[in-house]
C-alpha cells in the first residue's frame, strides 16, 4: 500500500494528527498494532485535561499542555465528546507540601494558567467536605477539566476517516526502512506500506519505533498506572479532581469524578519491563487504597466496577519529543507523550501537522471539501422523557434496552458498529456506548452485544472478540464442541 | 406519549412477578399489567434447565422452564397481559412508571399499586477486585448458563469456578456434561454458599474438587484467559503466600453472590436494607413507599424458587388489598438481626397482621445442633431447632399471629444459639 503519509499509532496523538492531516490534499493511512483506536494509554489514564500548572516552564510539556487544554472545550463541542470543567485541588498536609503548592502556583502563573489560588484548611474543606480534615492547604485550579479520553480519540478518528484517512488495525510494525526511491517502507506482520512521510505516534512503542527509524536511540521507561473505577452515583463524595503533591514519579494518586459520573482512584507508578503488561496486581491495588485513603478517609471500594491499568511512555529526557526525527528525512515523531499528553494532543497535532505540511509543501483542501462530523445524538441514558419518546418514535430500536445498567439501546449499539471507524469488538462497543460499562459488567448484555456485532459485521459468534486478537468470547456451538471431543484438544 | 392507567403494575415476569400477578388477579383486582424486559416471560428460570424446582410447591421435581410454564399458563388463563421486550426506565414515588419497547414505544403508566419483581444480578469480577489481566474468558456463572442453555454455545473448554453459589455449582455439572473439563471450584469461605444437594450432585458426583478457604489471587492471559492462581486464605480471608496452586484454564466462572437489582426502587425513594440490599418491607411486603411492594430476589436473594412464589403470592394479595382499601395504619414491630443471623425479612411486622409471619433469614455461618430464637424484651417468644443452619440455605421461623398480638415491646430480635 502506498500513501503520502503514514501515522503509526491510533491513540489520542495519532488520531488528532490524522484529523489535522485530513484537511490537506494528501493520502494518509493510520496503522495500529491493536484492533481499535485508543487501545493503549489513551483508554487507560485519568481522563484529566490538566490546566498546565505542573509542567516545568520552557518544556514542550508546558507549551503543549496550556495550548492543548485551551482547544478542548471547542473541540469537544464540535465533536460531541463529553467534557466538564470540574476544577481541581492539589492538597498539602504539612509545611513542605505547602512549599511545593506555592512552587506549583508560581509555575502555573509562569505557564499562563488562570485563576489559580491557594486555599486554607477551612476553605478547602468547605469545597470538598469529604476530604481528609488533616489537610493544611490546597492549590485550587478552577480550569482543570475532565474528558472521556477514548471517546475523544474515537471522535477524532471518525472525523479523519470521514475526510479520507484510512485506518488499518492489527498492524504491529516489524521494520521501518528507507527505500532508494526516497520512500519509507514499513513492514507489519501482514502488510507493507510505502509512504513519503512517516510519523511515529506509537505511545508505549514510541521508542522502539524511533530506534527503527533513527540511528540515535532514545530510551523509554514504561511506567504502569493502576486504577479503581467506582460505580456511578448521583452524588459522588468529590466534585473536583483531587491530587496530592506531585513527586518525581508523577502527579501522584488522585481521586476524581469522571464525565460519566463514576469515581476514579489511582494511578500507581511502577516501572515495568514489558510495555504491554497492563495487568493489575494485589500490591498495586493495595497501594492505591492506602494513598487515596489519605485524600479520602471514608474511602470505600464496595461499589468498585473494575480495576485497570495503563502504561505511561516516559522518556529518560523527561519531556515530549515532537517534530522531525533528527537526521532522517521525512520522518516525524510525537513520543514520550505521557501526562499531560491527553491535554496536549490537540496542540501537538496542530503544530506537527503545520510543520509537516510546510516541509512537504502540501495544499490545504478548500473549506467546502471538508466534511463535518455529523452531530452525534445525545446518549439515550441522558435524554429527557420527551426526547426518549421522540427517539423511539423515529427508530423503534431505541426502545430495545440492551444494557440495563447504563441504559444503552440497540440503536446506539448498531450505530457504534456503523461509525466511520466502527466498533468490531465487545470492548469497542463498550467504550463507544457504555454497554457493559456498568455495575453488572456486561453479565446481562454480553450475549446480546455479541449477537449484534456478529450480525452487523457478518461474522460468526465464534469470531467475536472481547478486544481483538485471540480474545474470543466463545469456544464452539454445543454440538460441534461435543463432536470435537470437548476439552481434549 | 401515551399515558395508561392500571390497578397493579408488576415489574418483571420472572417467578416473582408471575406469582404476584396471579394472586392479585385471584384477589379480584381488575387490571393487572406485567412488564418484562426480556422477550419471553419466565425470568432466570428460562435458562435453568436442570431439575429440582417445585419440590415444596408442587411436590414434583420440575425443570426451571417447566416450573415457569405453569405460572405462565395460569397468567394467560387469567387474562393478565404480559408485555415483553419492555424495559421500565423510571419509577416515581407516586407510582408513575416510564418504559420503552420497540413495539409500543415510550409509555407512561400510572398504577394504584406497584410490585417490584426485578430479580437480582451476579457480583462481577470488579466487585471482587481480583488482580491480573482483563482478558476474555471470565464470565459470571449465569452469563455462561445463558450462553450454554439459551444460545447453544460453549464459552470455553477448561474451567475454574470461583465461588460456590448454586449457579456456579450447577454450571460445573452442566459444563462437564457438555464435554468441558472443570478443574476446580474455589470458595473463599470455609463453607459453601450453595445448597448441599448441589455440592453432592454437581461436584462430588463428577469428581470436581472443592477448595474451601481458597480464592483466585491472579488472572493470566493477555487475550483469552490462560490460567489462574488459587491461594489459601487465612481466617481474615487474606491470601497466604506459599499456598499458590496454578490452574491452566481458558474459562473462569464467577459465582460469588447475587445482588438484588434495586435501581428503580431507589429512584422511587424506596428505603433499602444494608443487610439484604433489598427493600425494607413489612409483613405485607410493602416497602417504605406506600403502595409499592417487593417480592422475590429483588427483595432478598432466595435459595429456592418455591419460596419466591410463596412470598410473591402474599405480595400480590397485599397489593390487591391496598388497591381496594388503601393504606391501613398500624403500629409496627421492628425485626432486628441478632447473633448468627443476617438479613431477616420482613424487617417490620404490623401489630394487627392478619396471619402468621414467616421470618426468613440467612445464617451468617454454619451452626450445628442449634436453635433459632426470636426474642422480645429479653423473653423468648418463639424458637426453632435444627440439626444445621447454613448460609447456603434460607432459614425460617414462623411467628404466630396470636403471639404477635401479645408482644409487649416494639422490637424483636432473631438470633441463633448453639444447643
Amino acid at each position: 500500500m502506498t500513501t503520502d503519509i503514514l501515522i503509526i499509532g491510533a491513540g489520542i496523538t495519532g488520531t488528532a494528527l490524522a484529523r489535522e492531516i485530513s484537511r490537506y490534499d494528501v493520502s494518509c493511512v493510520v496503522i495500529d498494532r491493536a484492533c481499535d483506536v485508543a487501545e493503549g494509554a489513551t483508554k487507560a489514564n485519568s481522563g484529566i485535561v490538566h490546566a498546565g500548572y505542573d509542567a516545568v516552564p520552557g518544556t514542550l510539556k508546558a507549551k503543549y499542555n496550556v495550548a492543548g487544554a485551551a482547544e478542548y472545550p471547542g473541540l469537544c463541542r464540535e465533536l460531541g465528546v463529553p467534557y466538564r470543567r470540574c476544577g481541581a485541588l492539589v492538597i498539602g498536609f504539612d509545611e513542605a507540601d505547602e512549599a511545593s503548592l506555592r512552587n506549583l502556583l508560581e509555575r502555573g502563573i509562569r505557564n499562563g494558567v488562570e485563576g489559580l489560588r491557594i486555599l486554607d484548611h477551612d476553605a478547602v474543606l468547605k469545597m470538598e467536605p469529604n476530604l481528609n480534615p488533616e489537610v493544611r492547604s490546597a492549590l485550587y485550579i478552577p480550569t482543570s477539566a475532565i474528558v472521556s479520553p477514548y471517546e475523544m480519540a474515537f471522535a477524532l478518528a471518525d472525523d479523519a476517516a470521514l475526510n479520507g484517512v484510512a485506518f488499518r488495525f492489527n498492524q504491529p510494525v516489524r521494520s521501518v526502512e528507507r527505500t532508494n526511491g526516497g520512500y519509507w517502507k514499513i513492514c507489519t506482520d501482514t502488510d507493507q506500506y510505502e509512504c513519503r512521510a512517516v510519523v511515529n505516534c506509537a505511545g508505549a512503542s514510541g521508542a522502539e519505533i524511533h530506534n527503527m527509524i533513527s540511528d540515535i536511540p532514545v530510551e523509554m521507561i514504561h511506567r504502569r498506572g493502576q486504577y479503581y473505577l467506582l460505580d456511578r452515583a448521583e452524588h459522588q463524595p468529590f466534585a473536583m479532581t483531587v491530587f496530592q503533591c506531585p513527586s518525581r514519579m508523577g502527579k501522584g494518586v488522585l481521586v476524581s469524578p469522571t464525565v460519566h459520573g463514576n469515581l476514579l482512584l489511582g494511578p500507581t507508578a511502577e516501572d515495568i519491563d514489558d510495555p504491554l503488561d497492563t495487568a493489575t496486581t494485589a500490591e498495586g491495588l493495595a497501594d492505591i487504597l492506602q494513598k487515596a485513603g489519605r485524600t479520602w478517609p471514608g474511602i470505600s471500594t464496595r461499589t468498585n466496577i473494575t480495576n485497570f491499568s495503563g502504561i505511561r511512555a516516559h522518556l529518560t529526557t523527561d519531556d515530549f519529543m515532537v517534530g522531525p526525527v533528527s537526521g532522517c528525512e521525512n520522518a516525524y515523531e510525537a513520543i514520550g507523550i505521557e501526562s499531560p499528553g491527553l491535554s496536549s494532543a490537540p496542540a501537538i497535532a496542530g503544530d506537527l501537522c503545520r510543520m509537516i505540511a510546510g516541509e512537504m509543501k502540501w495544499n490545504r483542501k478548500a473549506d467546502d471539501r471538508i466534511r463535518p462530523v455529523p452531530v452525534r445524538e445525545k446518549a439515550f441514558s441522558s435524554m429527557t422523557a420527551e426526547e426518549r419518546a421522540g427517539m423511539v418514535r423515529k427508530d423503534p430500536l431505541y426502545g430495545n434496552i440492551i444494557c440495563r445498567c447504563e441504559t444503552v439501546t440497540e440503536a446506539e449499539i448498531r450505530q457504534a458498529v456503523r461509525r466511520p471507524v466502527g466498533a468490531r469488538t465487545i470492548d469497542g462497543v463498550k467504550r463507544r456506548t457504555r454497554a457493559g460499562m456498568g455495575r453488572c459488567q456486561g453479565g446481562f448484555c454480553l450475549p446480546r452485544v455479541a449477537a449484534i456485532i456478529a450480525e452487523e459485521t457478518g461474522c460468526s459468534l465464534a469470531e467475536v472478540t472481547k478486544d481483538g486478537g485471540n480474545s474470543r468470547i466463545l469456544a464452539e456451538p454445543l454440538d460441534a464442541f461435543l463432536k470435537g471431543g470437548g476439552d481434549r484438544e | 406519549m401515551s399515558d395508561r392507567q392500571v390497578d397493579i403494575l408488576i415489574i418483571g415476569a420472572g417467578p416473582a412477578g408471575l406469582a404476584a400477578a396471579i394472586a392479585a388477579r385471584e384477589s379480584g383486582v381488575g387490571s393487572v399489567l406485567i412488564l418484562e424486559r426480556e422477550n419471553e416471560p419466565g425470568g432466570i428460570l428460562r435458562q435453568c434447565i436442570h431439575n429440582g424446582f417445585g419440590l415444596h410447591r408442587f411436590q414434583e421435581e420440575l425443570t426451571g422452564p417447566e416450573y415457569a410454564a405453569r405460572d405462565i399458563a395460569r397468567v394467560r388463563d387469567l387474562g393478565i397481559p404480559v408485555e415483553c421486550g419492555t424495559t421500565v426506565l423510571t419509577l416515581s414515588p407516586d407510582r408513575v412508571a416510564t418504559c420503552v419497547s420497540p413495539a409500543n414505544g415510550f409509555q407512561t403508566i400510572r398504577a394504584k399499586a406497584v410490585i417490584l419483581a426485578m430479580g437480582c444480578r451476579e457480583r462481577p469480577r470488579g466487585a471482587l477486585c481480583t488482580p491480573g489481566t482483563r482478558c476474555a474468558g471470565i464470565y459470571s456463572a449465569g452469563t455462561a448458563q445463558r450462553f450454554v442453555n439459551l444460545e447453544g454455545w460453549m464459552p470455553g473448554r477448561r474451567v475454574v469456578i470461583l465461588g460456590s453459589g448454586d449457579i456456579g455449582l450447577i454450571m460445573a455439572r452442566r459444563m462437564t456434561l457438555q464435554g468441558a473439563k472443570v478443574l476446580a471450584c474455589v470458595e473463599i469461605m470455609p463453607y459453601s454458599s450453595g445448597l448441599n444437594r448441589n455440592i453432592v450432585q454437581c461436584l462430588e458426583d463428577y469428581g470436581i474438587p472443592l477448595y474451601l478457604s481458597h480464592t483466585v489471587t491472579n488472572i493470566r492471559g493477555r487475550e483469552r484467559l490462560e490460567g489462574v492462581t488459587v491461594s489459601r486464605v487465612d481466617e481474615r480471608r487474606n491470601p497466604v503466600s506459599g499456598t499458590e496452586i496454578e490452574f491452566d484454564c481458558d474459562t473462569l466462572l464467577l459465582s460469588c453472590g447475587l445482588i438484588p437489582e434495586n435501581e428503580l426502587s431507589l429512584g422511587a425513594g424506596v428505603k433499602l436494607s444494608g443487610a439484604t440490599s433489598g427493600a425494607v418491607v413489612d409483613d405485607s411486603l410493602e416497602t417504605s413507599v406506600p403502595g409499592i411492594f417487593a417480592c422475590g430476589n429483588v427483595l432478598h436473594v432466595h435459595d429456592l424458587v418455591d419460596h419466591v412464589s410463596a412470598e410473591s403470592f402474599r405480595a400480590g394479595r397485599a397489593a390487591a388489598d391496598f388497591v381496594r382499601s388503601g393504606k391501613q395504619e398500624d403500629s409496627l414491630i421492628e425485626v432486628a438481626d441478632g447473633d448468627g443471623v443476617r438479613g431477616t425479612v420482613p424487617q417490620l411486622i404490623r401489630k394487627n397482621t392478619d396471619g402468621d409471619v414467616s421470618l426468613m433469614f440467612r445464617p451468617s455461618a454454619v451452626f450445628r445442633n442449634s436453635t433459632a430464637v426470636v426474642e422480645c424484651g429479653g423473653q423468648t417468644v418463639c424458637s426453632r431447632k435444627a440439626l444445621v443452619f447454613t448460609p447456603g440455605e434460607m432459614a425460617t421461623v414462623v411467628l404466630k399471629k396470636d403471639v404477635i398480638r401479645t408482644l409487649s415491646g416494639n422490637r424483636i430480635t432473631v438470633r441463633i444459639e448453639r444447643n
